[in-house]
């Protein structure tokens, strides 16, 4: 089975962002980047998938020259090859330009499923992954946590996340899912992994390559745009509540009645 | 021209979902600004009882009823609310930042090449007539506020429990339309095969008003029962910290924060936890946090509008207790 896992470099989750003062946009000094947390999911799926039927793994990110690093991160844990969108004029894509230039990528492809993190934690949409299958004309699970190929391949059964519990569906194959936590355990790159590693084809596509007119992606070819970027609002100082243990609480829960009027 | 606001009313056990009156209390406000119509759009089987309720609102409320959508799937509900707007051409569409929402809504801004805004806090009409949405990025740690400049619908999914709900005024009694799904059975490719329902399953955390929270500080999964207990008196929903995911103390869909849920309740109480950045990007946004943590400088005291230093294990008992006293005043 061809698996192809679409999947994006991010801040580390530990980064504090900071607004440059125009608000035009984040300062990206000193920011570590890693492979986004849901999309490695989606990479330990697709090597899961290929391990037990056999076929190619193959990463596909839109990004600067610095996504490289986190397709190498994919090809380390077992990924067999990958493609790497990157053209100046790609910046600024949003959500629907953003799957757009994947499906155009991935169309050239020959795969039996399609794997996305659920969202990608910097911009948080979570829309590239239902876009890009409505793009492909494929049908979309989201938020799958169980994952089954059926033995003759053309279908697959999984469950998914919803409030409250859980929904198992069955979806004929090809089509896109979004992985979630609890789906797997990501394993690490091992050291000959991360050799073989730097063997393996990061295929580049640039604007020409790509094949829609520059109208079509990045910005130009985005539907949103963005105004600005703010901080979140301030918190005013808290207060600490001292005192021994029945005090505390008593003080508390009357702070949240009278004071809060949370309760 | 696109015209009207239209809201996506979803339907959760045989009610309308709360955020649906969120949407149209703030739909409302946006369609007097404009001059446009609201219109609230039903989809699912033996839902004409719920038009009323929306109709208290709505200036129109198109439903569709079609034994199809008895059951949310992805490929019908987008097929009959992509070729809706294709009729009407609104130049604005809502729907909650709920699982049903985000993705439905997805799929069906692509299908109509238009622009989306996800998970938003906020929704107010420009001076150039455009929304304006206000979404959280890096789970909260930023905020952009983002505009669908020339495709319409301008297409939005909004956060439960953010934008504030009215009652109807009691005048308005929208007209009610029933329109015809036009399913084909052939072009639904997911099937629901099952639907479980985790045990002792309460609000879930991206909806609840009051969340209890334990993190590292529990020192293990048994100790959970105190935070259980407490989360009783208030009518809260449990949740934890990645910590406490990780050691697998607590299920994955608990955690709280930014590889986690987002959540926006007006009481979150943290019990044993440090306050991870990315932690504090899930929660941060709470209109009370409350922390309890015996290490004085855990950062989770930054963000805490009541905070008490102290050992938690004896700190939440006593805690409960008078929460019972008030509660059982009132």
């Amino acid at each position: 089975m061809n698996i192809i896992v679409c999947m994006k470099q991010v801040p580390d989750t530990e980064t504090l962002i900071k607004i440059k003062p125009d608000g035009s946009g984040i300062v990206t000094d000193d920011i570590k980047y890693v492979m986004n947390p849901y999309c490695e999911f989606a990479v330990e799926e697709a090597l899961r998938i290929k391990e037990k039927f056999s076929g190619q793994a193959v990463l596909v990110t839109m990004g600067p020259q610095r996504a490289v690093e986190a397709l190498r991160t994919g090809l380390a844990m077992g990924a067999d090859r990958s493609i790497h969108l990157n053209d100046p004029t790609f910046e600024g894509a949003d959500g629907f330009a953003t799957a757009q230039a994947l499906a155009e990528t991935i169309k050239k492809e020959s795969f039996d499923l399609i794997l996305c993190g659920k969202q990608a934690v910097d911009g948080d949409l979570a829309q590239v992954g239902p876009s890009l299958a409505e793009l492909l004309n494929l049908p979309h699970v989201t938020l799958i946590t169980k994952l089954e190929i059926s033995p003759d391949k053309k279908k697959a059964k999984v469950e998914r996340e919803v409030e409250g519990g859980k929904e198992v569906i069955e979806v004929n194959l090809p089509a896109v899912f979004t992985c979630q936590k609890g789906l797997n355990e990501p394993r690490y790159a091992s050291l000959p992994g991360i050799m073989k590693a730097k063997k393996k084809e990061i295929k580049p596509i640039n604007l020409a390559a790509l094949g829609l007119p520059a109208d079509q992606v990045g910005a130009a070819g985005s539907k949103t745009k963005i105004l600005k970027y703010t901080p979140p609002a301030s918190r005013p100082p808290g207060k600490v509540i001292s005192g021994e243990v029945l005090d505390a609480a008593k003080n508390l829960v009357r702070l949240l009645r009278e004071e809060a009027k949370v309760i | 021209m696109a015209k009207g606001i239209w809201v996506f009313a979803e339907v959760k056990d045989g009610n309308i979902r709360k955020i649906t009156f969120e949407l149209l209390s703030q739909g409302k406000k946006m369609a007097e600004k404009l001059g446009e119509e609201l219109v609230a759009v039903l989809l699912g089987s033996k839902v004409e009882g719920l038009t009323g309720r929306l109709a208290e609102y709505a200036d129109k409320v198109y439903w569709v009823e079609d034994p199809q959508l008895a059951q949310y799937t992805t490929d019908a509900y987008a097929t009959v609310l992509a070729n809706l707007c294709k009729e009407h051409q609104p130049s604005i569409f809502l729907c909650g930042a709920t699982v049903i929402g985000k993705d439905l809504s997805p799929r069906i801004a692509a299908r109509l090449q238009t622009g989306l805004a996800t998970d938003c806090t906020g929704l107010t009409i420009g001076d150039d007539g455009l929304m304006i949405t206000k979404r959280p990025v890096y789970a909260g740690k930023a905020f952009t506020e983002v505009v669908c400049p020339s495709s319409r619908p301008q297409m939005a999914s909004v956060r439960p429990n953010v934008l504030e709900m009215y009652p109807p005024d009691g005048t308005k009694k929208g007209e009610a339309i029933k329109v015809e799904a036009k399913i084909e059975p052939s072009s639904l490719r997911t099937a629901v095969l099952e639907v479980v329902k985790s045990a002792g399953a309460k609000v879930d955390l991206t909806e609840a008003d009051v969340i209890v929270s334990g993190g590292r500080g529990m020192k293990g999964p048994e100790n959970f029962k105190i935070l259980e207990e407490l989360a009783e008196v208030l009518r809260a929903t449990v949740g934890a910290s990645r910590a406490a995911v990780d050691s697998g103390w607590r299920d994955h869909g608990d955690q709280v924060g930014q590889t986690g849920k987002v959540v926006t309740p007006n009481l979150y109480i943290a019990c044993g936890i440090s306050g991870a950045i990315q932690h504090l990007a899930g929660m941060g946004s709470s209109k009370i946090i409350v922390a309890i943590n015996k290490d004085p400088d855990a950062p989770i005291f930054q963000k805490a509008d009541y905070g008490i230093v102290e050992d938690l294990f004896k700190v939440v008992p006593v805690l409960t207790e008078e929460f019972k006293k008030l509660l059982a005043e009132s």
